[in-house]
Order: structure tokens, then sequence, then C-alpha cells
């Protein structure tokens, strides 16, 4: 059931770090909405396949407009609701699998294009909706139900990806600090361009790792996360790139650059291109 | 006696002004009131390479790309070679005799065109040399091509009368050459020229026009054969605020930008060749599940795979109707003419914004890129649909997009972002306001949904002649011209047989099926294996069987007439055993 549906037949599992996802991004999106004062709707929420993805049945209170498209295909759908309508606060929701297996080759060109949307990727390092196979960050050698003597493929290093296709704004951060991770979601939705929030969001189920981003003393098990140093710039790609050769998880801005967006480019070079009417058009092909 | 109809056609390596001459050749006969239709054929390659391109000019409208060459102009030996078959008894070649030379005694003779040009002071000049010999064997008064050549060249330039005069001269050497060698292929008639105004259009531009014209605000697409001339189009034409065109990375990012700007309020469209299309299978169900406007224009190569990317063929029919997995059959539309290009790419929009869901537009290869002279658009009278945009605020919540049905003749209003009734498109089955379901009961009654909403399509028009003829001859898209030339023929050999037509192949409009589906016999020429029209008009209980041909080339209008003929025939003669005719 969803807060409005009592219907609705899809649930997370107990424990699930989408929860404290969803929450963060409600609480990003409603400072968002104050800030820029703008009504609750001027919010597109486009969602891949995957636990996550049904995040935008389940976002509670006012409901902003949602588009649940197709495995992979978030960023394909999110560039054509924001260059058809670039006033719309358009956000990605979507999982390591959708993301950057089946669609990682969207990550490129828009980060190339330097779109200006925010993607709120979470990260359980599993495809947990059809119980329990190996995904791109799935550490090698793990057991999964299509891995079951072991991961053979080295697992993906998505910041570093980020980094190397020339992501405007990369965030990252994990499931269990929601108000942090809200106020990362809200800059990231601020910034101009191209902005991803990659979250470590545990699958209590399948790959349950909030003991190792923790860390427990008694076991003697050091945290995995830790708080980006306060004299880290994040406007430098040589402090971003040794940021992310240190093991673990950062939390925070891990790298941040003002570009132009497409959107800028496009009112730039095309939008002043004198606009031809369709009888101009007819005409210029009289006989 | 004089011709009302004459087929040249110019071949030789890409880049010998086979094309040029071509176009050149079709604006001077448009422009003093002949009909024409152009046909080319080249490789896929980016230059070189055997190239042909043709003319076919009329005192009347042109129906199809023509059967037998009246005058072959060949650039080069194997061009020659390649296309003397198609050459009628009594037609003529002009040879290029800077690169070969034939035995004197034959229906031929060779000019020096490079030469003769470089004579003119202007080396560009060839082409004219060669449509002044063409002009020549015809009869066609050199008048025409020197006005057609003053309007090309007054471009307010120093060096324009240079260049007209230059022109002129290589117009009056190439008739001269053509006098001299003896030759005369026919007189043609005087043009009959239209009462309307006219425009010289392709199919592909004209499509890209309709879709502008009908209020197009976002096109996205990606570079491929034969659809890339769409692009290109839009890239040129779809400017200034409020228009967005793109070249995307991939035929998957196309069709999600283009639902994804249905889905913001947008009337969007791309065009795509047959292996963009099946990409875009896995889109075209979301757009369809979900009910989110958008136009896909395929325009058909040969196929599978790459296939055959520079051909002509009619296999994408099947693919278009039922492009994706699951229940789905989505509305197309296929033009038959250049002019009928127009009116599909408009009306695809229209339908799209109508019946809020996505509509596929068929053109092909042969249709794409070629010109002819069709009636000017008159835009006053084009009509234009809108999206019925849900506006009510009372409820923010409350509104169900996906509730029990439409209202009366027309959609329920659809909520777009930043408006009320904000809701979720979803391609998982869902419930009234877009969540998630897996209940029977949602399944059926949406599965029903979207389908009884392509009621509001089926009023499409259409072509029906001598329908009380238990035998119809039907073509589809861009074999309709030769088909038509075909059944014209049937007709005056004295055949009872009819005629139907339409360009909405789906929902076909709702008299003409119950038309077809009291047919005896309903015949369909089309360009594929497994007779994909006449499959689908089974399906719907219309008693049709396919005339096809898979060459990679269109019809023949005098082959097709005779393989008609014969299944008309062997129809009427079944009858008669059959004791129901006597």
């Amino acid at each position: 059931m969803s807060a409005r549906n009592p219907e609705y037949d899809f649930k997370w599992c107990p424990g699930c770090g989408d929860f404290g996802v969803r929450r963060a991004l409600e609480w990003a999106l409603e400072a968002y909405d104050a800030r820029h004062e703008q009504r609750h709707s001027m919010n597109v929420i486009v969602a891949g396949i995957g636990c996550s993805g049904n995040m935008v049945h389940l976002l509670e209170g006012e409901q902003p407009f949602g588009l649940h498209g197709i495995h992979g295909r978030t960023l394909p759908l999110a560039f054509g609701v924001k260059m058809s309508r670039p006033e719309l606060n358009t956000v990605v929701v979507a999982g390591d699998g959708d993301f950057l297996s089946i669609g990682a080759e969207h990550v490129g060109p828009q980060a190339q294009r330097n779109l200006d949307i925010a993607c709120v990727i979470m990260d359980n390092g599993v495809y947990g909706l059809t119980k329990g196979q190996s995904s791109p960050t799935t550490v090698i050698g793990a057991k999964t139900t299509s891995t079951p003597y072991g991961k053979i493929e080295q697992e993906l290093n998505p910041l570093k990806l980020y980094m190397a296709m020339g992501v405007t704004f990369i965030g990252s951060h994990y499931s269990s600090k929601p108000r942090d991770l809200a106020k990362l979601i809200d800059q990231a939705m601020d910034h101009k361009g191209f902005a991803i929030v990659h979250v470590q969001s545990p699958c209590t189920t399948y790959n349950d790792t909030y003991e190792q981003l923790k860390g427990d003393p008694k076991k003697g098990i050091p945290p995995l996360v830790y708080d980006i140093p306060v004299d880290h710039d994040p406007t430098s790609r040589q402090a971003a790139a040794d940021l992310l050769d240190r093991p673990g998880i950062p939390l925070g801005v891990i790298y941040r650059s003002e570009q132009p967006t497409l959107e800028d480019r496009q009112d730039e070079i095309r939008s002043k291109v004198k606009a031809k009417t369709a009888e101009q058009l007819v005409a210029s092909y009289s006989l | 006696m004089q011709s009302i109809d004459f087929l040249i056609r110019f071949a030789g390596d890409g880049g010998q002004g086979v094309v040029t001459s071509a176009e050149a050749f079709a604006r001077t006969a448009a422009q003093v009131g002949y009909y024409v239709q152009t046909f080319s054929t080249f490789p896929s390659q980016i230059l070189g390479g055997p190239t042909m391109s043709q003319v076919r000019i009329s005192t009347k409208t042109v129906l199809s790309a023509g059967d037998q060459v009246d005058i072959l102009v060949a650039f080069n030996k194997y061009a020659y070679d390649t296309h003397l078959e198609d050459l009628r008894a009594g037609g003529v070649t002009i040879y290029n005799a800077e690169d070969f030379q034939l035995p004197p005694g034959g229906p031929y003779f060779g000019m020096k065109v490079d030469e003769i040009a470089k004579s003119t002071g202007n080396a560009r000049a060839a082409n004219m040399v060669v449509i002044g010999a063409v002009a020549s064997l015809i009869d066609m008064p050199l008048d025409y091509i020197e006005a057609y050549v003053k309007k090309r060249f007054s471009r307010g330039r120093p060096e324009d009368q240079q260049i007209i005069e230059s022109n002129i001269k290589a117009i009056r050497l190439g008739a001269e050459g053509a006098r001299t060698s003896g030759f005369h292929v026919g007189q043609l008639a005087p043009p009959t020229p239209p009462t309307y105004p006219q425009i010289m259009i392709t199919g592909n531009a004209a499509l890209a026009l309709g879709a502008t014209a009908a209020g197009l605000d976002f096109y996205v697409g990606y570079p491929i054969s034969p659809a890339t001339t769409v692009l290109v189009w839009m890239e040129q034409n779809l400017v200034g605020k409020g228009k967005f065109v793109y070249q995307v990375s991939s035929e998957i990012e196309a069709i999600g930008g283009i639902i994804g700007a249905g889905f913001a309020g947008k009337k969007s469209m791309t065009a795509t060749a047959g292996p963009g299309l099946s990409l875009m299978s896995e889109g075209l169900g979301l757009a369809w599940m979900a009910e989110l406007p958008c136009v896909v224009v395929d325009v058909q190569r040969g196929g599978p795979a790459t296939g055959l990317p520079t051909k002509t063929e009619q296999s994408d029919l099947l693919a278009c109707m039922h492009p994706a997995h699951g229940d789905v059959k989505l509305p197309v539309i296929a033009p038959g003419s250049v002019e009928e290009c127009f009116y599909a790419g408009a009306q695809a929009l229209n339908w799209a914004e109508r019946y809020q869901g996505p509509v596929i537009v068929i053109n092909e290869f042969q249709q794409a890129e070629r010109t002819e002279n069709i009636r000017k658009p008159d835009l006053s009278k084009l009509k234009v649909e809108n999206r019925h945009v849900y506006k009510s605020d009372n409820g923010q919540d409350g509104f169900k997009r996906y509730q029990d049905w439409f209202a009366g003749e027309e959609m329920l209003p659809m909520p777009l972002p930043g408006g009320p009734g904000a809701y979720a498109a979803n391609g998982s089955e869902h419930d009234e306001i877009g969540d998630t379901t897996h209940l029977p009961r949602h399944h059926v009654r949406l599965t029903e949904r979207r389908f009884a909403k392509m009621k509001l399509l089926s009023d499409g028009h259409y072509e029906a002649e001598h329908a009380d003829s238990p035998v119809l001859v039907m073509p589809w898209g861009a074999t309709k011209g030769v088909a038509r030339e075909a059944y014209e023929a049937l007709r005056k050999q004295g055949l009872n047989v009819g005629w139907a037509y339409t360009m909405f192949l789906n929902p076909l409009p709702e008299k003409l099926l119950k038309l077809l589906q009291q047919k005896e016999l309903v015949i369909v020429p089309e360009l594929n294996y497994q007779g994909q029209w006449s499959g689908l008009l089974r399906w719907q209980d219309v008693k049709a069987k396919s005339i096809t041909q898979y060459t990679g080339l269109p019809f023949k209008a005098g082959e097709l007439t005779q393989r008609l003929a014969e299944r008309v025939r062997r129809h009427t003669s079944s009858r008669r055993d059959a004791g129901v005719i006597t």
C-alpha cells in the first residue's frame, strides 16, 4: 500500500535504505519549493525500474508529477521532460542496476550536454526486486543467486565513472542520515547542470551492508563512510580525484563545476535563430 | 504524333552530376507546368558508386516512377551496360564520349560533355549540355531550360549574368550536338499547367513540413538512412523560442526524449528507419501503456538487421503496428504520395493529441527522397488539434487520469506538470491514478480502455471506386501510385475490378473496413515477402491476398498490371466454376 492508495501492491522490506532516501527526497523537495516559491506540481520525478523506482508511488504528502518508465531509460525520459519544459524541476530516482548497467550508455551524453537535472541513485549493490543477482557495484568474489560460486567481474566505482564522464555535480552519501542527505539532494537540484547524488542504500534482504558502512567498534569493524574533510575543495578536479583514491565512502560534495547547461547553449544559439513560420517554409518550396 | 509522357534516366558514378542533372531537368519541366516525379538509387557509401536518377515528365499527374526509359544518359560504361535493358525500343542513349566509346551503328551517340562545357567558359555547366541534348531529342523548347537557368542563377551577384550566359550557351551546344546526331525520340506535347499553385518537394521534407504546420514543438533523432533528411530538415527549420531539436545519442534516447516531451505537454516527433524502430520497441510500448502522445516516423528501407539501407521495401508494417511486446496495436498512417506525406505528418500529430498516445507514420525510401510538384498546401484549411489539458484546480490529488472512460467525443483531459491533477504516468499496469497494481480487474479495464480509444481515430478519409465489383485492388503506402496506374490499365482491359485505398491503416476507416469485408477478394500489391498488409486484413475478416515483390526496387506498372490481371481472371474463372456467374 502507499500513502494515498491502499491497493498499491508493492512495499520495501523492513529496514530498506530506500525509506531514508524517500524521506530525504521529500524534505529536499519541500525546501526547494519554499526557496523557489514554486508549486509542488512543478517537480517531476522520473523513476527507474527496480525497488528504488517505486519511490515515485511511495512519496508521502502532496504529490509531484511522476514518470515511471522502463528499465534503464530514466535519463532519455528526463531529457525529454527537461528540454521541452526547462522550468520544471526534474529529478531522476534509480538504482545501481537501472542507472549503471542497462542504463549506463545514457550517463555520458547527458554529462557532456550538462543537462540541468538531479539524479538520486540508490546503490544497494544487488538486484533486489529480481531476488538477489549481481549488479555492477556488487564486489568481486561475492556470492549472489547469479554468481553462486562468486562474482568474477571487477566491481564498478560509480563516483570515478561520473568524474571521468564529466558530470558537473557529484555528491555521495548514505541512507542512514536523511537530514544530511536531504541537504545534499537540495544542493544537487539547485546546481545548474547535471548532478548526481550517489547514495549507499542497503538491501537488508540480499546485501545488508549497514554494519560495514557504519562500522562496529565492538567487533573492531571500522566504518566505511567518512565525512569529507572541511578543507576539501570540490571545485578542484585534482582534489576530487585524490578524494576518490581514498578507500571508503565519502559523505558530501565531491566535485562541483559551474558550466553552461544545455539549455543555456540552446538559448545562446538556436533560440536566437529567427523563427520560420509554416507559411514561410511552405513558400520556400514554391516553383 | 505528340507524346504526353517521357522517362529520362541519368546514370553514372556519384559525383558525376547524375542527381543534379535530373533535379535541374525536373525543375525545368515543373516550372512550365509539366508534372514530374523523380526517382534515384545510390549505394550506401559517401562518394562515388553506381548512381542513377531519373525524371518522368508528363502532361498529367505522374503516378509512378515509370517502367521503360526513353532517353538514357550514361556517364560511364558500367552505367550503360547496367541500364540498357530498361531502354525501350526506339529509345536513345547519350553517352559520355570522354569516358568510353561504343561501336558505330547503335541507337546512341556520344558527346564530350566536359569539353563542351569548358568551351563556354564555365566547366560547371556540363549538366546543362546534357539537358540541352535531352530537350532536343524530345522537341522540348530550349526557352523552358533557359527560363529555369535565369531563375536559378539570378541571385543578385555580379557574376550572375556571366553564369547565365555560359549556361545558356551550354544548353544550345548540347541541343546542337543532339541535332547533328540525327536521332529523335519523340515530340513532347505542350504542358497543361494546373490551375492551382504548386510546390516542389521531396516526401521526407513534405512530412517534416506537415508536422511543423501542425504545431510540432520537439524533435529529436539519430542519423539513419533514409530518415536522416528529416533530422537535418528539423535542425535547419524548426527554430525559435519554445522549439527544441537535437541529435541524440541513439534511437533509444530518441524515443525516451519524445515520450518525456509528450508527458510534459509538448507535440513531439522523431524519424527513423527499421533498425532504429527495433530499438524504439520498448519505448513505444511505454507510450501506449502510460498513454503519452508522441509521433514516430519510420522511413522504410530493406530489412531485417542492417538490410538494404538505400533500397525500398514495405516490410516494416507488422513492426510498426505491433512494435512492442504485450497487447499493443498502434495507430499507423502510411502516405501514398509526396502530397499525402504532408498531410500524414500533420494528422499524426493531431491523432497523438486526440487519443493521447503514440502514432506511427510509415514512409518509404522510394517516396522519401523523390521530388514531385504537388498542390501547395493551404495552411488556413489545415486542421490542427491540441491536447485537452486538465485545468480544474478543485481537487489536487482528486483527478484520476485513468478513470473509467473518455467523455463523449474526446478523451478526459490530461494533467500536465506544473498544473493540477498530479499523477504518475506508469509503464507498469496501473490503477486510476497511475499507481502500480497487478489486480486482474485493473488489467482488464485498462487493456480494454487502450484499445477502445482507437475509435476516436476511425474517421479517416478513404478512396473507393467501382466498389460494387467483387474484386478490389488495395495497395498501401508508396505502392499507391504504381498500383493506380495498373488498376487503370485493368479497367481499360475491361476487367471487373474496383479500387480501395486509404493512408489510415490502423484504425481503418470504419466504413471502408465494412466495404472490404463484403468483397470476395481484395488484392494487395506490396513490397514484402510475407504479404504483411493482406495478413493484417485477413485478421479483420477481409478475404485479402497479396501480390508481393522483394527486390529492393518498386513495382513496375507493366509487370504489376499483368500479375493483377492474372489474379483477377483466376478469381473470375473460379466463380464461374462455382456457378456464381455464368
